[in-house]
């Protein structure tokens, strides 16, 4: 069996959010903090999600040059 | 506690039957074609149900007699056959990666999300939770299926978003229990399949579909499809779902299950394309057509349900 490949602990989706793998916290705009509650969180990266700093999926429907 | 629903035409009789004389009598070979969609729905339906929780008035052995599976067999080459033949097949030059949250968008179906946000009844929503309840006090359950057959890749990514699904280790955040707690706090019943005999043939299509995905090896690759397209469609339907219900004054936990979603699946959404799909087709290219077909029945059978229920509702879908 080969080595599996090492599994990353931040991802940049293309387009869409960035993916943290783990416990971590995130300061938001305002400086608030927000602990992950999940396995992987999707951090907001188009800046117009209503959930923020979390992705809701706003992304998908904004203009591909609008998109992260 | 599940009962048994009640049959809707000769096979599901046959098989009711059989299902209630066991162990007693052994079961006798059962010929009856269904008489409708309905028929062959709760039929599949319920034998499905066998491998999951079982009923209270069945012997556990029923799981596994050959009669019973006989038919079964029978039941899932009708729906599979049937969505091969809607299939328009592998869509053409389309990147599985690059491309798939486009394709998802440029399905045009209609929407009953967009109906809640806005118009919907509150009866109306007591009709969609009563019915949407047949999978979701299960929800995650028939993906699970899949995970032994999996390379380690895909495995590992899969197990990562059901325990998510699962509440991460706590059972009061489990997904079905979430949804539980919301049909309890709009005075509905939250026991196991309590309003299956509700469910019309689309919506238990839509379950029969997904226990056949991940029952049948043969399919995995159908079922990690299905697992990216619901994901696909879930956050920002979630969102509208969640305003819809504050909108008809439905308790906050009803409204909490979908709020869960819009975060949860704009995770899961990604990691079913790009951990899941994605690192499966590497592994196994002739995998791919499959994993198409999977994510096309997840949005056929949403189609076919919403139009279902936006018609009862006298809504234009």
């Amino acid at each position: 069996m080969t080595r599996p490949a090492t599994r990353p602990d931040v991802v940049m989706c293309p387009g869409g959010p960035m993916l943290l793998r783990g416990d971590h916290v995130v300061v938001d705009d305002d400086g608030v903090s927000h602990a992950t509650t999940r396995p992987v969180s999707a951090v907001c990266r188009c800046g117009k999600s209503a959930s923020k700093p979390w992705c809701d999926g706003t992304h998908k429907v904004l203009p591909p040059k609008l998109r992260p | 506690m599940t009962s048994l629903p009640k049959p809707r035409g000769r096979l599901s009789d046959a098989v009711l039957l059989a299902l209630r004389e066991l162990p007693e009598q052994p079961v006798e070979r059962i010929d009856a074609e269904p008489e409708s969609d309905d028929d062959a729905a709760i039929t599949l339906w319920t034998l499905h149900e066998l491998h999951y929780r079982g009923f209270d008035e069945v012997d556990d052995r029923a799981e596994w007699e050959p009669e019973l599976l006989r038919v079964r067999r029978r039941l899932e080459e009708r729906l599979e056959a049937a969505l091969r033949e809607r299939w328009p097949g592998v869509p053409d030059g389309l990147d599985l990666q690059r491309d798939f949250f486009d394709w998802v968008a440029d399905h045009d179906g209609p929407s009953i999300a967009r109906h809640v946000h806005t118009a919907a009844t509150r009866d109306q929503v007591l009709d969609l939770l009563r019915v949407r309840s047949v999978y979701h006090l299960k929800e995650a359950d028939p993906t699970t299926w899949v995970v032994p057959r999996l390379p380690v890749g895909p495995k590992a990514a899969l197990v990562e978003l059901q325990f998510d699904e699962y509440g991460v280790g706590d059972p009061a955040r489990l997904h079905a229990v979430l949804f539980a707690q919301g049909m309890e706090a709009s005075g509905l019943r939250a026991d196991y399949a309590a309003y299956v005999d509700e469910a019309p043939a689309e919506i238990l299509e839509q379950n029969n579909a997904l226990s056949m995905f991940g029952l049948q090896r043969r399919l995995r690759a159908s079922a990690l499809g299905h697992l990216a397209a619901f994901e696909a469609t879930s956050s920002m339907p979630s969102r509208r779902m969640a305003q819809g219900l504050d909108r008809l004054g439905f308790p906050a936990e009803m409204a909490a299950y979908y709020t869960e979603h819009v975060e949860a699946d704009a995770v899961h959404e990604q990691t079913a394309l790009r951990d899941i799909c994605v690192a499966l087709v590497a592994e196994e290219p002739v995998l791919e057509a499959d994993v198409w077909f999977g994510a096309w029945a997840c949005l056929d059978l949403e189609d076919r349900t919403a139009r279902r229920l936006l018609s009862g509702w006298g809504v234009a879908a």
